[in-house]
């Protein structure tokens, strides 16, 4: 072990290596005991049986150590800062969380009557209608379950437009070399050919490549606004008339929408599609990877197209309390998940929303831009600051240092030692070395003051003790792991 | 209410450091035209308003708490023991971003490759991803990497019409933008809920894929004898929608001979929460990993060779190969799978059988009891095929109109009207009874029913 004079990491906690769920098992061993069968047994089909399902025999205590091992070996917004960039990992009240457990949300069946559900619809219908004031739209649907299925939908509504209005010759979506990799993922399983637009030398999208490429070939441009650089598109409008001028549309990929918050409209800016990352900006943590939901937003023009069902307002009550009904746009694209999508996430962005109320949503939007210029004034002279702007809610640094051989990823791990979560790393894929630095409104002055003092310290390492950079992270349950090893060696589940 | 930590002199100082005086100059790039637009939202709440109000608003709803529900069709009332709350209350879980950072998320991601497991062994096959959204998705992303597989002359997907409608509509919008044709929903679903032969027999040198649903939406075991056998035959690959919990006691589907094994995980562990989030399984055979959408974690070791586990194949995702990735899919439903796995530890082989075995005896118990009620009949449209614990009902009366009376008179949340989704079913209701359900529930729903149709 090296130099652990600056060791605050909290993720010693698990530091023991914890033995599998199948390692802890034992034959005959119990956790969970059903009550005895109160009715009339029936005869088994015999010929559709198993007999073994192949699932671990552990106790509860078992149980409950092995996961809360588990846990003190995993670094969430809970444990430390977590500036994770295009990611906005904040702190969402708690409020949020006790009210998506309420009985009388997570006890409701999809299926039920709608009279039963007045609760679920109402709050659904002022969510949708919240998101249509945030966003400047027509209308909105909550049904995607994350923001790529947010692009896919949006996609797909594109191309049920076009088909519409005979124009069946739009096959291309213009993308920015900056855009995340779901944008261009999404296009292809729309069935659109993704088309890259280089960024000029201001993080802007170049707006003379965008000319040349708008015409009667395209569907339309992804816009993430402000981009991965963190940066507002400056020349927004032009970009936006210049893909309307050629029949397009314009898609926004709301993934930033935490600067935007009651800053600015992108419907009102003239974007006509965008989804809503509930669990970056309203109050939903990311749960290790999901759930999320991507609500999306549409224009006037194409609000028929959205996926149904969506909730609105009945004019008359129908004798039994029904103020709230479901039902499908009119030309919809058809449904994207099973249900309505991700209603305890919905539970948890109106709760955020209404917690926070316009003025509130501001100040968040307002802080996170504030906090992250902050980092970026005081960062520039520790790291190659690429872009010399007034930056939105992140930023990018290059992870390099004059005179060290010490690379981006060495950096990253290196914070881990300090107990603070990377940047992420060699994203947008435009800037070397990329370290994406996105602080958030939730964190402190203090803290990130802290951030600074440990960049400093890490760059003098990069300078004096390279090596100490090279080998991070030294104080966390495992060092770095090998990745080759792990896809040529597939090993995916426990053998048997 | 503000969470922002900020006091007035500290942001003084952040503005001077930036070199602004206030901060509406950091917006200075947005149009000033439609700068800071006034919201029209509702007031703020404090906390001590919000919790008040979430609830009032919650107990409008009629939900398991205060009602018997027998309502299923792809969403299911289980017992959930609360071990699973404990773990996802774990602010180290749940407040984690997507586990990029191996080192500092050696949980979370242990945790997966746990739940890989777990389902591979459920499921009988070789590989599991880390989750999709729902068990719809789930299927889409399955039918879409059959499509692959098949290369360019595979062009058809036959789904059973006996699939939940809902998950077809799913794969429908899915595949919109592609030239793959969808057979097989204008079959009979009584015809193939009879015989899913009659389907097989539609695979042909254009077909990808043949999805089926065991137990099928109707709740019946389907007759899978040689049909994988049928499939391959033709070059194609046999999907299976599963329900996990049936999996605890009845044959996997790898067993006879699936390809992809997709199923919505929420009976395991996940509360009904009106539809979402859920959680969609998704596993296959090993020779499919490479074209695997979604995440996989797999097991390494560190330069001291301690064991550890990173996320692997990323070469498959949009985060590196962008157009050309085998998914869109980025956040999936990392905590859903948790619960899963919280669940089936929890539960464990032997939990997990009684529950199947519970739904099982109750099930049959209550079709039993139903089929005595005059003008009542079960699973007319294949009355000799078993079920797991969902069985149709064919009633004298409009369901909505016998619904009515179940709620009103006796509490009870009845079944799902099956004409809502197919005029064939008219009269028709489906309805799941599960381990939550006791004898004097049962006998409950079996009097209303009594009473309503009478």
């Amino acid at each position: 072990m090296s130099d652990q004079n600056n060791d605050v990491s909290n993720t010693r906690a698990g530091a023991v290596d914890e033995r599998t769920i199948y390692e802890l098992s034992i034959p005959g061993r119990r956790g969970c005991e059903m009550p005895p069968c109160d009715v009339p047994e029936t005869e088994f089909p015999q010929a559709l049986l198993r007999d073994e399902s192949g699932l671990p025999e552990v106790s509860e205590l078992d149980v409950v150590r092995h996961f809360v091992r588990l846990s003190q070996r995993n670094f969430g917004v809970d444990t430390g800062f977590y500036p994770l960039g295009s990611c906005t990992m904040k702190y969402n009240p708690k409020i949020c969380e006790a009210s998506a457990r309420l009985e009388g949300f997570t006890g409701t069946h999809p299926l039920q009557p709608e009279h039963t559900v007045q609760g679920n619809l109402e709050l659904m219908f002022k969510l949708q209608q919240w998101l249509q004031e945030i966003g400047g739209f027509a209308a909105v649907s909550l049904q995607p379950t994350a923001g790529a299925q947010g692009e896919l939908t949006a996609l797909l509504m594109m191309r049920a437009y076009f088909r519409d209005r005979g124009e069946t010759g739009r096959t291309q979506v213009l993308i920015p070399d900056s855009a995340h990799g779901t944008n261009p993922a999404s296009t292809t399983m729309a069935g659109f050919e993704a088309l890259e637009i280089p960024s000029d030398e201001h993080g802007n999208v170049d707006l003379a490549a965008l000319r040349a490429a708008c015409d009667d070939s395209v569907a339309g441009l992804m816009l993430t606004n402000p981009n991965t650089l963190g940066l507002f598109e400056a020349q927004l409008e032009e970009v936006i008339a210049c893909v309307h001028g050629c029949g397009g549309l314009v898609y926004g990929d709301g993934a930033n929408m935490n600067a935007l918050t009651g800053i600015a409209c992108p419907g009102a800016l003239g974007v006509d599609l965008m989804h809503f990352n509930l669990h970056k900006t309203f109050g939903t943590p990311h749960g290790g990877g999901g759930p999320g939901s991507g609500p999306l937003g549409a224009s006037a023009a194409l609000a028929d197209y959205l996926p149904g069902p969506v909730v609105q307002r009945v004019a008359g009550d129908e004798g039994d309390g029904t103020s709230y009904a479901l039902f499908s746009p009119a030309r919809s694209i058809g449904r994207m998940s099973t249900y309505f999508g991700s209603f305890g996430v919905f539970v948890r962005a109106y709760a955020y929303i209404l917690h926070h109320g316009a003025e509130g949503l501001r100040a968040n939007a307002e802080h996170a831009v504030l906090n992250a210029n902050y980092l970026r004034s005081r960062l520039r002279d520790v790291l190659p600051l690429p872009f010399e702007r007034t930056c939105m809610h992140e930023f990018v640094l290059e992870g390099r240092i004059e005179g060290s051989d010490v690379r981006a990823l060495d950096i990253s791990k290196r914070l881990l030692d300090f107990g603070i979560h990377p940047p992420i790393t060699y994203f947008p894929l435009i800037v070397p070395e990329a370290l994406m630095i996105e602080p958030t409104e939730t964190e402190s002055k203090q803290t990130l003051d802290n951030f600074v003092e440990v960049m400093e310290v890490i760059a003098r390492e990069a300078g004096n003790n390279p090596e100490l950079l090279h080998a991070a992270p030294h104080n966390t349950v495992v060092g770095r792991l090998d990745e080759v090893r792990a896809a040529r060696q597939l090993k995916l589940s426990e053998s048997s | 209410m503000r969470y922002v930590p900020h006091t007035e002199s500290e942001r003084l100082q952040m503005l001077d450091v930036i070199g602004v005086s206030d901060l509406e100059q950091l917006f200075a790039d947005v149009p000033e035209h439609s700068r800071f637009p006034e919201l029209a939202l509702a007031e703020p709440l404090s906390e001590l308003e919000l919790a008040r109000h979430m609830r009032t608003l919650a107990e409008h709803n009629q939900h398991t708490g205060d009602k018997l529900c027998f309502l299923g069709a792809g969403a299911y009332q289980h017992f959930v023991p609360a071990t699973v709350d404990e773990v996802l209350r774990r602010g180290e879980f749940y407040t984690a971003y997507t586990p990029y950072q191996a080192e500092a998320s050696q949980g979370m991601l242990q945790a997966m490759f746990e739940y890989q497991t777990m389902i591979c062994r459920l499921t009988g096959m070789d590989v599991a991803t880390a989750s999709h959204y729902d068990g719809s998705t789930a299927l889409a992303e399955a039918v879409r990497m059959a499509l692959h597989a098949g290369g360019r002359s595979r062009n058809r997907v036959i789904v059973s019409p006996a699939v939940n409608p809902r998950y077809r509509e799913v794969v429908h919008s899915y595949l919109q933008g592609t030239v793959a044709e969808l057979v097989g929903e204008q079959t009979s679903i009584r015809a193939t809920a009879d015989n899913l032969h009659n389907l097989s027999a539609l695979v042909d040198d254009q077909t990808a894929a043949l999805v089926i649903q065991s137990p099928n939406f109707l709740g019946q075991f389907e007759n899978v004898a040689g049909l994988a056998d049928a499939v391959h035959a033709a070059g194609a690959l046999l999907i299976v929608v599963a329900d996990p919990v049936a999996l605890g006691r009845f044959q996997s589907p790898g067993a006879y001979g699936a390809d992809v094994v997709v199923a919505d995980g929420q009976p395991l562990g996940i509360p009904l929460s009106f539809g979402g989030p859920y959680l969609g399984v998704f596993a296959a055979r090993r020779k499919h990993v490479h074209h695997l959408p979604g995440r996989l974690v797999g097991e390494t070791v560190d330069a001291d060779g301690r064991r550890g586990y990173v996320l692997t194949l990323a070469a498959r995702e949009q985060h590196v190969r962008r157009a050309r990735a085998t998914s869109n899919i980025c956040t999936n439903a990392g905590l859903m799978a948790l619960a899963a796995a919280t669940y089936m530890a929890t539960l464990g082989a032997t939990g997990l059988r009684e529950v199947a075995q519970l739904c099982y005896h109750k099930s049959h118990y209550a079709a039993q009891q139903i089929a005595g009620i005059p003008g009542l009949r079960i699973n007319p449209q294949a009355p000799d095929k078993a079920f797991f614990k969902e069985f149709a009902v064919s009633l004298p009366q409009p369901v909505a109109t016998v619904n009515r009376i179940l709620a009103d008179e006796f509490g009870v949340l009845g079944g799902y009207d099956l004409a809502q989704l197919n005029p064939e079913f008219e009269g028709h209701m489906l309805l799941a009874v599960t381990e939550m359900h006791s004898k004097s529930d049962i006998d409950r729903l079996v009097q209303g029913l009594r009473v309503a149709t009478a």
